[in-house]
């Protein structure tokens, strides 16, 4: 279990190595720092100097090298558009947007994984057909016209749900939360189905396969040859066997709810990273966008890690080393 | 009185291309603690007169006609849940892949507490008592540490041990066994066949074994009904129809048994194949294999009747026929 955890821990060394090159590539390659600080008006030793400053007159290696180092310690430098620090710059928008992730992964997995078992045990109900037509109009709208849609019938027609923003938040330590009043709810609700309803119909579908394909197994069959109530057969023998892909996707799911949260962000003008992301862009404010990159690379291995240990839990074929044979 | 008795069972599955009959006028009875042996080639039906017994027929399949009696009682049209109470409890069934049936994900020790404690008055900590002592009776060692292993810990051979325990734990009057020992080595087959025969002997359990292993049927079978496209071809006693088979079928199914006692250059084997259900001939399905084929065969589709020492489905045997 230990050695598990350590060889996968070794195998995003490398995956982490490439996304921090990439990152600090982009300093080399996107815009030029130098003549964005220095503005319009400036001498040559003036250039020269902050050059040195930045460390930019060093080699490569050097640089990269001091790169890593200071990502290591959370130091992303300062930010060009608002001269701030990065870390603390995604520290203070971190909580928006993993409040709102949380809540779009729980809608899509509260609401998806009941809608597909329903779905793959009575295919050929009404309800059934109703939920599948309703789910490809959720995967093949865009999210930012669901969003624009949901806006414009809540906020706009019916009045109930603020339009824009995150209401009131809370500030516990560093953590700002909008889990603890009434506008701050409110304000969750349209932004997280916006981001959670392409998962939930992905999840919805996925459950619905899977079940479908499990309960064609010669085990479900003998399981009902040996007159086993038809509840635990689909919740406990059907449902547990359905898991593992489930849990791989909504794995998945995850990390990208955290990275293109940018889109509903920026509909719901969502004080979040993937909002300060977009500005950043748009200001070519490059520790920003390397930092954000490197964050969510960390997102994406971590939720792997996750997910591995997750299959180790539900599926005893995994756990090699503690057969025993014949 | 029967344990189990089935009266013209008529099995259809309605598709695009119009009814497929998949058993019609299956008729045989089995009594208590008997072992019936049903063979057959592939596709003859075997397997689907036993899903018709337990009720698990594969949708779209449905039994169109006929009637299938559990001691005196009809349990063909039962609604889901009746027939779910004697599934497990009054019949119990074993299928071919051990690899297959036991869910991956739970101990054999939970499937089968499971199992007693859905049929059985017990509490989980007896049900476990139980459930190692049918470990034990169908000879998995060390039940007692082996119960809360998973299935992919034991051996193809052990699994289907565990199988019959499951199938046998409620203690049901009836056990369907479809082809228990095919997917087993050969060297296993004999020992899980000896072990379920001694098991079934000592609970007085009856038995329709489906197999086409005729050495399986020899061994452990009081009477045999052979199956051909559908309907059965004859039945009768094991010994007679093995040693004196009257359909000319039958005769081509022993004959393809190498007999040891004897050199023979070339084993009996029966021409041709067996028809699709979509196309099974007029008059006795076996007519274009059939060695004494005659004309009645050609137009009238015999019935079982008395062949001397077994029932067989065959104009050989009606008056009249060629001598």
């Amino acid at each position: 279990m230990f050695s598990f955890i350590v060889s996968r821990i070794l195998q995003a060394l490398p995956v982490m190595f490439v996304v921090s090159l990439i990152s600090f590539a982009m300093f080399a390659y996107v815009g030029d720092p130098v003549s964005i600080m220095l503005g319009q008006d400036f001498t040559e030793a003036q250039r020269i100097a902050l050059v040195h400053d930045l460390g930019l007159d060093e080699p490569f290696f050097v640089q990269f090298a001091k790169f890593i180092g200071n990502a290591l310690q959370g130091e992303f430098g300062l930010s060009y558009r608002l001269s701030r620090p990065v870390a603390e710059l995604i520290a203070e928008r971190a909580p928006a947007t993993l409040e709102l992730a949380i809540c779009a992964a729980m809608i899509s997995l509260c609401v998806g994984v009941p809608m597909g078992i329903y779905t793959g045990l009575f295919r050929h109900s009404w309800l059934s057909r109703f939920l599948l037509t309703f789910s490809l109009i959720g995967v093949s709208l865009p999210t930012f016209l669901i969003g624009i849609l949901l806006i414009l019938v809540f906020s706009v027609w019916l009045g109930w749900l603020p339009s824009f923003g995150r209401g009131d938040v809370v500030q516990i330590g560093w953590w700002s939360s909008g889990f603890l009043t009434l506008s701050g709810l409110k304000a969750m609700i349209l932004p997280a189905i916006t981001l959670g309803l392409l998962q939930l119909t992905l999840i919805m579908r996925l459950v619905r396969s899977e079940m479908m394909e499990v309960l064609r197994t010669d085990y479900i069959k003998f399981a009902r040859a040996r007159g086993l109530p038809n509840r635990s057969i689909y919740f406990g023998h059907a449902l547990k066997n359905t898991l593992v892909p489930v849990i791989t996707i909504a794995g998945l799911q995850l990390g990208s709810i955290i990275a293109f949260a940018i889109v509903t962000e920026t509909v719901f003008q969502w004080p979040g990273m993937g909002l300060l992301f977009i500005q950043s862009v748009g200001a070519a404010d490059i520790p920003v966008m390397a930092a954000y990159l490197m964050l969510i690379a960390v997102v994406f291995v971590t939720i792997n890690l996750v997910v591995d240990l997750l299959y180790y839990a539900v599926d005893p074929r995994l756990r090699v080393g503690r057969g025993r044979g014949h | 009185m029967s344990l189990l008795q089935v009266k013209n069972l008529r099995v259809e599955f309605p598709t695009r291309r119009g009814t497929l009959v998949a058993l019609d006028d299956v008729s045989f009875d089995i009594a208590p603690g008997e072992v019936l042996g049903v063979v057959g080639e592939s596709g003859a039906g075997k397997s689907m007169t036993g899903a018709a017994i337990i009720g698990l027929l594969e949708p779209p399949g449905r039994i169109a006609s006929g009637q299938i009696l559990l001691e005196g009682q009809r349990i063909d049209n039962l609604p889901y849940e009746k027939m779910r109470r004697i599934r497990g409890r009054q019949i119990g069934a074993i299928f071919q892949d051990p690899l297959t049936t036991l869910n991956p994900l739970y101990t054999i020790g939970r499937q089968l507490v499971e199992t007693i404690t859905t049929h059985l008055p017990v509490g989980p900590g007896e049900a476990r008592e139980k459930a190692i002592g049918w470990l034990e009776l169908v000879g998995i060692p060390a039940a007692r540490e082996r119960i809360d292993s998973y299935p992919h810990e034991f051996s193809g051979g052990m699994r289907q041990r565990v199988v019959i325990a499951l199938a046998l734990c409620a203690e049901p009057k009836l056990i369907v066994a479809d082809e228990p020992t095919t997917a087993l080595d050969v060297s296993i087959q004999a020992q899980v066949i000896a072990m379920l025969k001694t098991l079934a002997r000592e609970k007085g359990t009856a038995m329709m074994l489906v197999t086409h292993d005729m050495g399986v049927i020899a061994e452990t079978a009081d009477r045999v009904a052979v199956m051909y496209a559908g309907r059965i071809s004859e039945i009768g006693p094991v010994r007679q129809l093995v040693r004196h088979a009257r359909h000319p079928y039958s005769q081509g199914l022993m004959g393809s048994i190498p007999p040891l006692d004897r050199r023979v250059e070339r084993l009996a084997q029966i021409d041709g194949a067996m028809p699709r259900l979509s196309a099974i001939p007029r008059g006795c399905a076996f007519n274009p294999r059939c060695p004494k084929v005659f004309d009645r065969c050609l137009v009238d589709r015999p019935e079982l009747m008395d062949a001397g020492t077994t029932r067989a489905a065959c104009w050989l045997y009606a008056e009249g026929a060629p001598a």
